[in-house]
């Protein structure tokens, strides 16, 4: 995963000026906000979040982060899927 | 991948995570937006209208990728200007495609033989044009109750423009289709940031691809394809929803067996029997499901906001559209559905067109009034949802609360 960081840093560097409209999104301050800004910021932005708060029950989280894993390959180790999954359910979910 | 200018699209925040603040936070640049209140708190929450590069200010719901969507404004004609069209990517790294250097394959083992075609060559062939709606297949998913995770649109993830280009039968007549093809496959230049995420690639059945209607674009509404609309040329599929009109396709194969790649299968997804669909992609079916394929017929009002103050026999309005079969009536009710007066219905484009409608309005007070578009086959819109696991086809009749003086 670090390598595949530093890739996506390096990237940053390239891109275009025109990206520069992406501003930041500030998810809620809490434990594992560090886990979910560090795995899943790489591919998408964490907007995507916020928009479906808060319908999202616990189960369906873990069906979303469970998604991203196995379905589109997103490098997350055990512990870090199961600290985002934590953290979406407590602050995100219903 | 060589002909493409790798410049990349990735936001400026992939890893430098949040930074100090930016303008208005996000809840005070949403409050100007008069956003559907069904749609989930997150979504009038976050949402906030900006601009990309080139384009007016949309409701944003992604940046990355970006997933954007039209205001209710522009849907007050049947063309969609193509500043203010939705923006729809499913992978976030869009490369911008150097028009003078792009080609795309043409071939696979369904194919006789292959080809290469770049644009000098498709803008030499027999060019046709045709005025149709693009509409994503989860278009008002954000409505859905109970809830459905994923893009939560509201109404505006559609527009209609008149497309330009050649009909996607001469490009394959170039290289000849063997008789057991079966499916056309279509690639585009996009792709995801880590290799593991499945590539967003498509198929359709070959009827569907030697339909006169299917073309591959490289105009929209007069001028080059844009770049956030599939720049320098795309697959337009008159009827069928936007999942199937690759943006900035780079390779189109021909195949004897079903395309089996995630967003053919799982993804796009329908139950069998759920919706009165015409159209089939037989190679792709199973027992249970289907893919999506034409869009319902539907209709939005779009000359008030809910809500507006109206002065009686003023005329409200919208658009309405369906799968191309062809709208034949919009009719109107301000009695709860209870009774339906036929609306005017404005120029006719085509069968794959938005088609607008206007109906005056009598009274005084409070009223809803209610738009119901029916389709030259018989099809109408549903009184309730039709829920299904991926929010699509949300084709529920739509209404605005009026005050009449």
């Amino acid at each position: 995963m670090r390598t595949i960081m530093i890739a996506l840093a390096a990237a940053v560097v390239l891109a275009l000026p025109a990206a520069a409209q992406e501003k930041p999104i500030s998810l809620k301050r809490a434990p594992g906000v560090e886990k979910v800004e560090a795995n899943c910021a790489g591919c998408h932005s964490l907007d995507y979040i916020q928009m479906n708060s808060p319908y999202p029950n616990a189960a369906l989280w873990d069906a979303e982060v469970t998604k991203m894993i196995r379905a589109f390959g997103a490098p997350i180790n055990e512990a870090d899927a199961k600290e985002i999954a934590e953290y979406l359910k407590k602050n995100y979910g219903s | 991948m060589s002909s493409l200018d790798r410049r990349r699209f990735l936001g400026a925040t992939v890893a430098a995570g949040a930074t100090l603040g930016h303008a208005l936070p996000a809840w005070a640049q949403a409050a100007g937006l008069d956003l559907p209140k069904a749609l989930p708190e997150g979504v009038r929450a976050s949402a906030v209208l900006e601009s990309l590069p080139g384009k007016r200010p949309l409701i944003k719901l992604s940046y990355r990728p970006p997933n954007y969507e039209t205001p209710l404004e522009y849907f007050r004609t049947a063309i969609t200007p193509n500043d203010a069209f939705f923006v729809r990517y499913h992978l976030s790294v869009i490369p911008e495609v150097n028009a003078s250097t792009w080609k795309m394959s043409i071939g696979g083992e369904g194919a006789n033989g292959q080809a290469e075609i770049n644009l000098a060559d498709l803008r030499a062939m027999s060019a046709v044009e045709v005025v149709a709606v693009n509409q994503c297949s989860g278009n008002r998913r954000g409505l859905f109750e109970p809830h459905v995770p994923g893009v939560e649109w509201g109404y505006g993830a559609m527009g209609c423009a008149r497309w330009k280009g050649v009909r996607l039968k001469d490009v394959l007549d170039k290289v000849g289709l063997k008789k057991e093809a079966i499916e056309i496959v279509f690639d585009g230049a996009d792709s995801a940031p880590i290799e593991k995420t499945p590539d967003f690639i498509k198929s359709i059945p070959v009827w569907r691809a030697m339909d006169e209607s299917t073309i591959i674009a490289y105009e929209m509404n007069g001028a080059p394809l844009p770049h956030f609309h599939g720049a320098p040329a795309r697959l337009v599929v008159p009827g069928w929803t936007g999942t199937y009109w690759m943006k900035h396709v780079t390779s189109i194969k021909a195949v004897a067996k079903p395309e089996s790649g995630f967003w053919m299968n799982p993804a796009y997804r329908l139950p069998v029997g759920r919706f009165p669909m015409v159209a089939r992609f037989v190679s792709q079916e199973t027992e249970t499901n289907t893919p999506i394929t034409e869009m319902m017929v539907n209709s939005l009002i779009t000359s008030h906001a809910d809500g507006a103050r109206v002065g009686s026999g003023s005329s409200v309005g919208g658009i309405a559209w369906d799968g191309g079969y062809g709208i034949r009536t919009v009719d109107i009710s301000t009695d709860g559905g209870k009774s339906w007066q036929a609306a005017t219905l404005g120029e006719d484009l085509g069968r794959y067109a938005f088609r607008t409608f206007s109906f005056p309005v009598r009274g005084q007070g409070n009223v809803t009034v209610m738009a119901r578009a029916s389709n030259a086959i018989g099809q109408t819109q549903t009184t309730s949802l039709i829920h299904n696991p991926a929010g699509y086809h949300h084709n529920v009749i739509h209404s605005v609360s009026l005050v009449l003086t």
